[in-house]
């Protein structure tokens, strides 16, 4: 009898071909509990009119609170693409597909980003990388960075959307750099040992630090120092560190964000070689609809290959163009970083006090479109399991779909991300209210 | 420190000729008048014959690069705009511009249209949707260099050539099909698919109804899938000869082979947009569109694009309008190259679609030899000053053939590049030139070229 050679089922009648391993994964992530609650947004959204008793949308870091900055420059500026003048024709724009990006474009990034650090620091257009969002240059990172097996070690809680961002279609895992409540939830020495240990333990090869500098979802910022440890760990490690630095430009002010390009620069750039820095206008400018990220990185190496990689992932040539106007236009873009960050300020500030009032605790933020709220006290056991309940309580009951820890994974249960830049005052008094009325009940149920 | 595997491999296909010529042309970019000397890029397959009929729809339609709908702004709502099921409006448009293109023959539901940052992208994501790393990808030669990137760099996937000839017009055959399945067979590869380009690229024909058919019998006797790039299917000349995959599925009868079928648009080559990153896949089967949709947020279009775009193709009278009238610019366009080639000896594949001829320059090869066909590539493009794409560099199975782009310039340019290549094959071969040839100096320079010197007017 003749040995059958390993084929493929020779009729299309047996076993249907399946989709790839990636395709049928559950690594995408959108059965977490981050994405369930959009869904009931979407199912019974609030609208101050014609749905006042409907779902409040917390749980979605989106800023709405300078449009109008955008809308006025927008008005005075023509961008009327066929009209001739210092901005490209129609014709040469839309044939621009270079995947080095317009030059004008990384120029008006870098200065930018320079204006955001308030000039501590300087930024090369020929090193930064665009890429459709943050999202594209993450994962383009990784692909870079690390092969799949592989780890980066990141500190919880971090943005639930690196699950898939990181791990999804590179293989690469996620190894956690535990972070709690006794110190802030500030990355220690002893936590970057023990998550490097613990990788080495499982066998993974350690490629890289990736630490999001301000932190979401803590709204806060990193610390020198802790910068400067992560940047001798890697070089002891000899590991690349990803510094996701998206959200820098909403540090409710210019003194207390230290970017990792600072330390660099105070180092003389040594160990530089090691270091990327991912950006994004969709938190600064509140334009994700707009898909504009960069890589910036000092290791040519990287900025070579990330820029071949990008052509998976190029930024429209029409919206490189609007933004290469606008954000060279340094009057417009000081006043609008300035004033962003005064009504960002002045939003935090809202929300942590009226939630002070409810007896609300949150962490000592300082950056970022949300803060990071405590409800621990309220569970009746500090388990996951009670923190879900809790969750599910305030968005059933409360109407408000804001972010549990578990989806961020953080170690302690309690803590909640709650969004407070994508909706009008008003409507985010109404949510502070809402939670004042459920804490009363509480209160008076216990 | 190192970085991984993928980034240190030349899976980027960086290396090959076909972009080592865009370097040599960016060196020394020919201009009218402050460059007239340099490299004319015949490498780079864009549209630029309708730009115009886009600049007056704008003009007239100012709102829609604007960020307004009839006066009012819309800027925050498509500021805010990220959802990866993309903007309504304009997978519609889409939807129906694709339909227009098959002269209404086939019908796309916007439901299972997946949008990406360009057909790069496009076909990217769909092989990390179909196949595993170390799968296979089965692909008619010559094919787009870029495949050699798209499908195999960060997928791991595979490619295995179905070998096509010039004996029968690179025609796809069934003996050739089951060849490449073997070979993937013996070097242990899982092939999870087909992949066809139609119209091709580089070849600028049409698949024929033959073709196309024997494919799905195969496809559906194996199970496995079929991608059909369908990028060029604005450009071709006669609408009437393109059938699109889409066509054939009702007619199977099959369900099952219905959801294994799955097209890949782009507005890059039939609008001339490039820049704008505008892909997609469209795909009857669910879990493809929903696989694909979430891996879009890896490479969404700007809603500014989306927004703009759609305004254009919801304008039908002006789509049905330009889609016609850019045909019958191809179409003449095509016809001067072609007849300026065939006016000094070189033949090139009967073409019906493209933005480029497939150049047979088998006869001025020094020997039948991959060595030869490089050395006539590095004399046109350094000698000659035309930078255009080897058969190589596409992975055809024979020596001497290059693929020669005609619609990214203008006609002048078009014509002083024939006067260059006929200059060439003169220098090389001075019995070969035109029987109507007015007698002038032979010079391999081109540079001494006089601009109202023209052979063989017509």
């Amino acid at each position: 009898m003749a040995i059958k050679p390993l084929t493929q089922p020779s009729s299309a009648s047996s076993a249907a071909i399946s989709l790839s391993k990636i395709a049928v994964s559950n690594t995408h992530g959108e059965d977490s509990p981050y994405f369930a609650g959009w869904k009931a947004y979407d199912e019974n959204p609030y609208d101050e009119s014609s749905n006042p008793s409907g779902v409040i949308q917390m749980g979605l870091a989106e800023n709405q609170v300078s449009f109008d900055l955008l809308e006025k420059y927008l008005e005075k500026n023509s961008s009327d693409p066929t009209s001739s003048g210092r901005v490209s024709s129609f014709r040469e724009n839309a044939l621009f597909q270079d995947y080095h990006g317009l030059l004008s474009f990384r120029k008006a990034m870098a200065s930018f980003m320079e204006q955001i650090r308030g000039g501590r620091a300087k930024f090369d257009p020929e090193r930064i990388v665009i890429t459709a969002g943050a999202t594209a240059a993450n994962e383009l990172l990784t692909f870079i960075l690390a092969d799949p097996g592989d780890a980066l070690l990141v500190p919880t809680p971090y943005y639930p959307g690196f699950d898939r961002d990181l791990r999804w279609r590179t293989g690469v895992h996620i190894v956690p750099i535990h972070c709690d409540s006794s110190n802030a939830f500030e990355i220690t020495p002893s936590a970057l040992d023990s998550a490097y240990s613990d990788a080495e333990s499982r066998g993974l090869r350690v490629r890289g630090v990736l630490i999001t500098n301000p932190s979401n979802p803590l709204g806060a910022t990193v610390k020198r120092a802790v910068l400067e440890h992560v940047l001798d760990f890697g070089a002891l490690k000899n590991i690349h560190l990803v510094s996701d630095e998206i959200y820098s430009g909403s540090a409710f002010s210019d003194r207390e964000f230290v970017s990792i390009a600072e330390v660099l620069e105070a180092r003389g750039g040594r160990g530089s070689e090691r270091c990327h820095i991912v950006y994004s206008l969709s938190k600064d400018l509140g334009l994700p609809g707009f898909r504009v990220g960069t890589i910036y990185s000092y290791n040519d190496a990287v900025v070579t290959t990330a820029r071949r990689m990008s052509s998976f992932t190029l930024i429209s040539s029409q919206t490189q163009q609007l933004l290469a106007t606008m954000l060279s236009d340094e009057e417009f873009t000081a006043g609008y970083i300035e004033t962003n960050r005064e009504r960002l300020r002045r939003r935090y500030r809202m929300i942590v006090d009226e939630l002070g009032r409810a007896g609300i605790e949150c962490l000592k933020g300082n950056a970022g479109l949300f803060c990071w709220m405590n409800l621990s006290p309220f569970l009746k056991d500090e388990t996951v399991e009670e923190e879900l309940a809790l969750w599910e309580c305030i968005l059933r009951e409360v109407k408000l779909n804001i972010s549990p820890g578990v989806s961020c994974h953080c170690a302690e249960p309690g803590w909640f991300r709650v969004c407070f830049a994508n909706m009008s005052e008003q409507t985010l008094q109404v949510a502070l209210a809402r939670i004042h009325d459920f804490v009363e009940r509480r209160r008076g149920n216990q | 420190m190192t970085i991984s595997k993928k980034a240190a491999c030349n899976s980027h296909g960086q290396d090959s000729s076909y972009f080592l010529g865009w370097e040599e042309y960016e060196k020394n970019p020919f201009h009218e008048s402050t460059n007239p000397n340099g490299i004319i890029q015949m490498g780079l397959a864009e549209n630029q014959l309708s730009f115009d009929l886009l600049e007056s729809w704008l003009a007239a339609n100012p709102d829609a690069a604007s960020f307004k709908r009839d006066g009012q702004s819309i800027f925050r709502e498509l500021a805010l705009f990220q959802d990866y099921h993309g903007l309504p409006i304009f997978k519609n448009a889409l939807a129906q511009f694709m339909a227009e293109i098959r002269g209404n023959k086939v019908r796309f539901d916007p439901n299972n249209l997946v949008l990406t940052a360009g057909a790069t992208s496009a076909n990217e994501t769909l092989i990390f949707c179909l196949a595993d790393p170390g799968d296979a990808f089965l692909l008619p030669t010559p094919y787009y260099p870029g495949f050699d990137r798209d499908l195999k760099w960060r997928t791991g996937v595979e490619i295995v050539p179905i070998q096509c000839t010039s004996r029968n017009g690179f025609r796809i055959t069934s003996p050739a099909v089951e060849e490449a399945y073997k070979l993937a067979q013996k070097r242990n590869l899982k092939v999870k698919g087909v992949l066809i380009t139609n119209p091709s690229n580089p070849l600028g024909i049409t698949l024929s109804r033959k073709e196309l058919n024997l494919l799905l019998n195969f496809v559906e006797k194996k199970g496995i899938h079929l991608i059909s790039d369908e990028i060029y299917s604005g450009t071709v000349f006669d609408s009437a000869e393109f059938v699109s995959i889409m066509e054939l599925l009702p007619n199977r009868n099959n369900p099952q082979l219905m959801n294994r079928v799955h097209v890949v648009y782009s507005l890059s080559k039939d609008l001339g947009l490039p820049g704008f990153r505008v892909g997609s896949i469209y795909s009857n089967d669910r879990l493809v569109v929903a696989g694909a949709t979430k891996m879009s947020s890896f490479g969404l279009i700007s809603s500014q694009t989306q927004y703009l775009l759609s305004a254009i193709l919801s304008d039908q009278v002006f789509a049905k309008k330009y889609v016609v009238e850019n045909r019958m610019r191809l179409r003449n366009r095509h016809t001067v190259l072609v007849s300026g080639l065939r006016r000094v000896g070189i033949s090139c594949l009967e073409s019906n679609a493209g933005l480029f001829c497939w150049v047979d320059m088998r006869h001025l090869l020094s020997s039948d030899s991959l060595e030869a066909e490089m050395e006539l590539w590095k004399k046109v493009v350094y000698d000659v000053g035309l930078n255009i794409s080897p058969g190589s560099s596409c992975h055809c199975a024979e020596h001497g053939w290059f693929r020669v782009c005609f619609a990214n310039m203008t006609e002048d340019t078009l014509d002083l590049a024939i006067r260059r290549i006929k200059s060439f094959v003169d220098s090389i071969s001075p019995i070969k030139h035109c029987r109507n040839s007015r007698s002038k100096s032979i010079s391999k320079w081109v540079s001494r070229l006089s601009f109202h010197d023209r052979e063989c007017d017509r």
